[in-house]
């Protein structure tokens, strides 16, 4: 018996995705370099998140024209990012055939009470989450993937590790508890108590935990990695860099060796600049975007 | 089986990128030990290696990186055995490593709405159909005579034998079935018990 778009299928995927770097392009020519590199898949974006804050306005998915460009460019998966809730940027993304749909904090959330029910579609989904509560009330609805969200944009690793460690540690906290304390933790996390029981038993999420948010450099990488990520997205942190297909190629390598400190700082030299930074805890509460979804 | 060094045998599972610890988990079910390898050292002593799923680009890109190809062309022609899985299956066909002579097509059964599950009844195997998940995976669009194409779907190979070399385009280390693993582990086993008699033999 054939079945297609099974929730063993999607998750699969991410599994596939382990250990890789995923790179936010916006042309084909950078999709190319960052296959080269060796990602593991791509984000197709009409502008990467530390454009969208310096621009301001309205986020929203790509030109679909962008995306096919991209997808015809490279063999390896194309993801790109649909609003929060905006179910019909969804539909279209699963009509053109990407591989994964990212209903991302970095778009303008286009409903303000509810994401989109991902178990309606053949396409995985990966959501943000900044603790792990969000992380089980978006698998609830149907994400075969999680990535924390970190501070897209800013070039600075401070929420993103707030984030893994957050979710990390509750995870260690639902282990130490005893099955009549599970239903509180539950009403406590705002998750549901299936999801809840299962993290409890396993000690891990039931899908692959990405890391998002401010990774701009080989060793933000294997930091990320140490605390519990199982792979990274770089978003603004490449192609906003000095030397792209160098930093591409230092960051997928210390996402490999990231128990091995020599192999970072080896990865790590000669890269020239990092991207233009900003310390997230100098933003104003309006210009974050992690407190975007629910 | 007969045991390794540490009574269990050791099989290597290629970490630069992929599905590696899916397979780790049911090695260890199956009560062989898994070493993670990413650099040539880590071959030292193995009984066994798999080549995981995961972007194919990605991982022949981290073997060059690494020097890892060389080493590992070497171990598997010497008679390693090796499961090759998805991405593994690319690996380790006659544009890749050049170890298998198969021709692998990418992405053959399309993107990942196309990605599906399905039984497959896999030559060797009894006891019925082993439950296939395959993921943007690929088919074997050619092959060689020293190999033995074991499951088609859609009229397209799917598995192949070629002496102690398994490969499969879709990922069985996703689901509860262990036959695929049994069956490579049947060959380690033979391998390691071959190897432990030549030393013996050996002054």
């Amino acid at each position: 018996m054939r079945e297609e778009s099974t929730f063993r299928v999607k998750s699969g995927l991410a599994e596939m995705l382990k250990g890789g770097v995923i790179m936010d392009v916006v042309t084909p020519a950078q999709a190319t370099v960052a296959e080269d590199a060796g990602a593991a898949a791509v984000m197709a974006l009409e502008r990467v998140p530390a454009d969208i804050r310096r621009d301001g306005g309205v986020a929203r998915m790509s030109d679909p024209e962008m995306i096919v460009g991209i997808q015809e460019a490279v063999s390896i998966p194309v993801m790109a990012k649909a609003r929060i809730g905006h179910f019909v940027e969804a539909q279209v993304l699963e009509a053109l055939e990407v591989d994964y749909v990212d209903e991302s904090e970095v778009l303008t959330p286009a409903d303000e009470s509810h994401h989109i029910d991902k178990w309606a579609f053949k396409v995985p989904f990966v959501c943000g989450a900044t603790n792990l509560g969000e992380a089980l009330r978006r698998i609830g609805e149907g994400a075969a993937m999680i990535r924390s969200k970190g501070e897209a944009g800013t070039g600075d690793i401070v929420e993103a590790v707030r984030h893994m460690r957050l979710i990390v540690g509750e995870i260690r906290r639902l282990q130490a508890l005893s099955e009549e304390e599970l239903p509180t933790a539950a009403k406590e996390l705002g998750a549901p108590l299936e999801l809840v029981r299962e993290v409890a038993r396993q000690g891990r999420l039931p899908v692959v935990l990405f890391c998002a948010g401010g990774i701009a450099t080989p060793a933000d990488a294997a930091l990320m990695m140490s605390l519990g990520a199982e792979g990274v997205f770089v978003g603004s942190g490449i192609f906003k860099s000095e030397d792209p297909p160098a930093r591409a190629r230092a960051i997928v390598e210390a996402t490999t060796h990231w128990q091995r400190p020599e192999r970072v700082a080896a990865a790590s030299r000669g890269l020239g600049g990092a991207m233009t930074s900003l310390e997230s805890s100098k933003l104003e509460h309006e210009q974050l975007l992690a407190h975007r979804g629910w | 089986m007969p045991p390794g060094p540490t009574g269990k045998l050791l099989v290597g599972v290629l970490a630069l990128q992929g599905g590696f610890q899916a397979h780790e988990r049911v090695l260890a079910r199956l009560g062989a030990e898994a070493r993670e390898v990413r650099v040539p050292a880590d071959l030292d002593g193995l009984q066994g290696l798999v080549i995981p799923g995961g972007e194919s680009t990605t991982i022949c890109l981290g073997l060059e990186r690494e020097g890892l190809i060389e080493p590992l062309r070497e171990r598997a022609l010497d008679g390693l055995p090796v499961l090759g899985s998805c991405a593994g299956l690319i690996v380790l066909d006659r544009d890749h490593l050049g170890v298998m002579d198969i021709v692998a097509r990418r992405n053959a059964f399309g993107r990942q709405v196309s990605s599906f599950e399905a039984d497959i009844e896999l030559a060797g195997l009894s006891d019925g159909p082993v439950r296939g998940i395959f993921i943007r995976a690929p088919w074997i669009a050619g092959h060689g005579p020293a190999v033995a194409i074991l499951a088609h779907v859609g009229g397209h190979g799917v598995a192949a034998r070629q002496g102690r070399m398994l490969a499969v385009a879709f990922h069985s280390e996703l689901g509860d079935d262990d036959r695929v693993h049994r069956m490579f582990l049947n060959d380690v086993g033979d391998y390691a018990a071959g190897a432990a008699r030549s030393s013996a033999s050996q002054p």
